[in-house]
C-alpha cells in the first residue's frame, strides 16, 4: 500500500471553502434545579477561528458545549449556526449540520477497533439506502471502499497506522484522545468542538496534539472551539478566548488581553481581597 | 485470475475490498460452497422423514433466530416477544392463503412485511425504555398478541386454528418434507446473506453502536430511535417469514405454540449460539431444536420403560431444567456461545499440522 503524505482529501481547499461555520450563542441560560450552570452567555465564533473557552472546574464549559451539541436544552437563550436556529435541534441532526465534537470523558466504543470507531463517523456520509445495503449492491461496495480510503488518509495524518486494528479499550489514554479526534474529523465537521483534548496526556502526546490542531486550524482553516485547562497551550494556539466562572462570562479577548485581565487572574488564583 | 487466498499464518489484507468480504479467504468461500452442495444433493435424499422433518424445523427456526439476534445480539434490545411475532407471521400467511387466496410465494414475503410493521409498533416503547424495562414492555407485547390471536375469532378462528391450502411456486406444488427442504433452506441461505450484508454496511454498524454506547452513537449522527425501530422491523420480518414458512409446512396452525415459552426458547438460541453472531444463531437453533427432540425421546423412553414409576418422578419439568442449565452453563463458561467454540476449533486447524 502506498504510504500517504500530506493533507487528507476531505480537508482539501475546495471542500474547506464550503465549510462556513458561524456560531452565535445569545443569552444562553441553563440551570440544574437551582445550580446555575450558565447564565446569560453570549458568544460568537467566526469561520476559520480557533476559539477557546477556559475557566476553573465547574465553570460551565462542558455544559456550554453540551448545549451547542444538543445534549442539554437551555432554559433561555438561542443558538444559531450559519444563521439557522439550532437551539432545539436533536444531536444527530446537528452532526449533519456540521457540528462535530469530542468528549471530556472520551465516548469511544471500547469494544471496537480504531478503524470501526472511525467508520461509524462516516455514517452520515454513506450514500446508499437500505435496499441496496441488504443486497450489497456494487455501488454499496464502492462506497464502503471510498470511506475506507478516506479513513486511511486520516489515520496517516494522525500517525496511528500501527493501532488501526487494535481495540480501543486496550489503548493508553493519550492515544484514545487522538483516536477520538480522528473520529470527530471523519465526521467532516464545519465546526470542531473539543472538550479538554489534552487532559491526561504526556508532554510528547501534547506536542503531537498541538501539531495536529495547528495544522488543522492554521493550515487548513478548520473552525474550532477548544475547552482546555492547560493555559500554555491555550495561550499559544487560540485566536480568541472566553473565560467562564460559576456559569458567568468573565472576560473575552485575545490571549494577551486575557493574560493581563485582573478579573481572570483573581478567578484563577482566588479572590485575595477576602483573605 | 487473482491469487487465491488459503489460510496464511495470519490474516493480511492488502486491498480494502478484502476487508469487507463475508468470507475471509477463498478457502472459506469454497468450504461454504461445498457445504451447500452437500446440503442440497445429499441431505434430502439420504435422510428418513423424521430426520428431514427435524432438519426442516431447524431451518425455519434458524431464520427466526437470526432475526432475534439482529435485535438482541447486534442492537442490544432484549425482546421477549419474538415467539408472538413468529405467530403473527404464521397467522398473516394463513389468513392471506385462505381468505385472500394469495399464492405461497407472495404470502410469505407479505407476511414478513406485516410482521415487520407489527414489530415496529411493539418496538415503539424503545423510544423511552431501555434494558430491563424495555424487555418487560416486549413481554407485554407477547401477551397482547397472544390475546388478540386467541380472541379475534372472526379473523383468526380463535382456538380452532386454520388449515392452509398446499403451497405452490410457478405451478409446482410444494408438498412433503423433501420439497419443503429446498424451499426452507434456499430461504435460509438468502436470509443469512441479507443479514450479513446489513451487518457490514452502515445499518449494521449503527445497530452495534447503539448497543455499545447510545450517547456516542447519537454523536455520530445516528438517529437512535429510528434505528431501534428499524432493528425491530428487520427482526420481526425474519420472524414473520419463519412463521409463514412454518404455517405452510405444518399445514395447520393454532395459537398454542406461539407462547412465552417459545420466546424464551428463541432467546436461549441467541445466547447459546452467540450474541451478535449470525452463524451463531443457526448453531443455537440447531442446538435447541435437537435438544428438544432428544428430551422428548428421552422422557418417552423413560416413561415406557417404567423406570420412573418407582421414583414417583414427574418428567415434564425435565425439559425446562435442562434448558435452564444449558443457558446458565453457556453464560458461565462460553458467553460468546457456540459460534466462539466453532471459531476456536477452526483456528486450531488453521496451521495444522504445525499448530501449537
Ligand atoms: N447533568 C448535570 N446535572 C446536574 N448538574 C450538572 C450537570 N452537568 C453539569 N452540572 C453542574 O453544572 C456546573 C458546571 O459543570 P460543567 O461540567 O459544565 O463544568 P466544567 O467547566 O466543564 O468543569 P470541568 O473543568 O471540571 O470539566 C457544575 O456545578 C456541575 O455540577
Ligand atoms: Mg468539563
Amino acid at each position: 500500500m502506498k504510504a500517504y503524505r500530506g493533507r487528507p482529501s476531505i480537508f482539501s481547499d475546495e471542500l474547506q471553502k464550503e465549510k462556513a461555520a458561524e456560531l452565535e450563542v445569545v443569552n444562553l441560560t441553563l440551570n440544574f434545579g437551582g445550580v446555575m450552570a450558565l447564565s446569560n452567555i453570549n458568544m460568537s465564533v467566526k469561520t476559520g477561528e480557533l476559539f477557546a473557552v477556559i475557566g476553573p472546574n465547574g465553570a460551565g464549559k462542558t455544559s456550554l458545549l453540551n448545549c451547542i451539541t444538543g445534549y442539554y436544552r437551555p432554559q433561555k437563550g438561542k443558538i444559531y449556526f450559519n444563521g439557522e436556529d439550532i437551539t432545539n435541534v436533536a444531536t444527530h441532526d446537528l452532526i449533519k449540520c456540521g457540528i462535530g465534537r469530542t468528549f471530556q470523558n472520551i465516548e469511544l466504543f471500547p469494544g471496537m477497533t480504531v478503524l470501526s470507531n472511525m467508520l461509524l463517523a462516516r455514517h452520515i456520509h454513506c450514500r446508499y439506502g437500505f435496499g441496496p445495503a441488504a443486497l450489497f449492491a456494487p455501488s454499496v461496495k464502492n462506497e464502503e471502499v471510498r470511506h475506507r480510503r478516506i479513513l486511511e488518509e486520516l489515520i496517516d495524518f494522525l500517525e496511528i497506522q500501527p493501532i488501526r486494528n487494535q481495540l480501543v479499550g486496550s489503548l493508553p489514554y493519550g492515544l484514545r484522545k487522538r483516536v477520538e479526534l480522528g473520529r470527530a474529523l471523519a465526521l467532516e465537521p464545519k465546526i470542531l468542538i473539543l472538550d479538554e483534548p489534552f487532559a491526561g496526556m504526556t508532554l510528547e502526546e501534547k506536542e503531537d496534539m498541538v501539531r495536529f490542531l495547528i495544522e488543522l486550524n492554521e493550515g487548513w482553516g478548520q473552525t474550532m472551539v477548544l475547552v482546555e485547562h492547560d493555559m500554555s497551550i491555550v495561550m499559544a494556539i487560540s485566536k480568541r478566548i472566553m473565560v467562564l466562572n460559576f456559569g458567568e462570562k468573565l472576560a473575552e479577548g485575545n490571549p494577551e488581553e486575557i493574560q493581563n485581565d485582573p478579573e481572570v487572574t483573581r478567578a484563577y488564583l482566588g479572590d485575595d481581597t477576602t483573605l | 485470475m487473482r491469487k487465491l487466498w488459503f489460510h496464511p499464518c495470519g490474516n493480511f489484507s492488502n486491498r480494502y475490498e478484502q476487508e469487507i468480504t463475508i468470507f475471509e479467504t477463498d478457502f472459506g468461500r469454497a468450504a461454504a460452497l461445498l457445504g451447500m452442495v452437500v446440503l442440497f444433493t445429499l441431505v434430502p435424499f439420504m435422510t428418513g422423514p423424521y430426520v428431514l422433518y427435524v432438519i426442516n424445523i431447524i431451518g425455519i427456526t434458524s431464520i427466526a433466530a437470526i432475526g432475534l439476534n439482529i435485535l438482541v445480539g447486534f442492537t442490544g434490545q432484549i425482546s421477549l416477544g419474538h415467539g408472538a411475532f413468529v405467530g403473527v407471521g404464521a397467522y398473516a400467511a394463513a389468513i392471506m392463503a385462505t381468505s385472500l387466496s394469495f399464492p405461497f410465494w407472495i404470502a410469505v414475503p407479505v407476511a414478513g412485511l406485516v410482521t415487520a410493521l407489527v414489530g415496529m409498533v411493539f418496538g415503539m416503547p424503545s423510544v423511552r425504555l431501555k434494558g430491563l424495562y424495555l424487555t418487560i414492555a416486549t413481554l407485554a407485547g407477547q401477551f397482547i398478541i397472544e390475546y388478540i390471536l386467541v380472541h379475534w375469532e372472526s379473523l383468526t378462528r380463535g382456538t380452532m386454528g386454520i388449515i392452509l391450502p398446499s403451497a405452490s411456486i410457478l405451478g409446482i406444488t410444494i408438498e412433503g418434507d423433501r420439497s419443503f427442504f429446498f424451499v426452507i433452506f434456499i430461504s435460509l441461505i438468502a436470509m443469512t446473506y441479507i443479514a450479513s450484508n446489513i451487518m457490514r454496511t452502515r445499518y449494521g454498524r449503527a445497530f452495534i453502536a447503539i448497543r455499545d454506547n447510545d450517547r456516542a452513537a447519537e454523536g455520530m449522527g445516528i438517529p437512535i430511535f429510528r434505528y431501534k425501530l428499524l432493528a425491530f422491523g428487520v427482526s420481526s420480518f425474519y420472524a414473520g417469514v419463519a412463521g409463514a414458512l412454518l404455517a405452510f409446512y405444518l399445514i395447520s396452525i393454532s395459537t398454542e405454540p406461539f407462547n412465552l415459552g417459545l420466546s424464551v426458547e428463541y432467546l436461549a438460541m441467541v445466547i447459546i449460539g452467540g450474541m451478535g453472531n449470525i452463524a451463531g444463531s443457526v448453531f443455537g437453533a440447531t442446538f435447541i431444536t435437537v435438544l428438544n427432540e432428544v428430551l422428548r425421546w428421552l422422557t418417552d423412553f423413560l416413561m415406557n420403560a417404567g423406570i420412573l414409576e418407582g421414583f414417583q418422578l414427574n418428567v415434564a419439568p425435565l425439559r425446562e431444567l435442562v434448558f435452564g442449565a444449558a443457558i446458565v452453563l453457556f453464560i458461565l463458561f462460553e458467553p460468546r456461545g457456540l459460534a466462539e467454540v466453532w471459531r476456536i476449533i477452526r483456528s486450531s486447524f488453521r496451521l495444522w499440522p504445525f499448530s501449537y
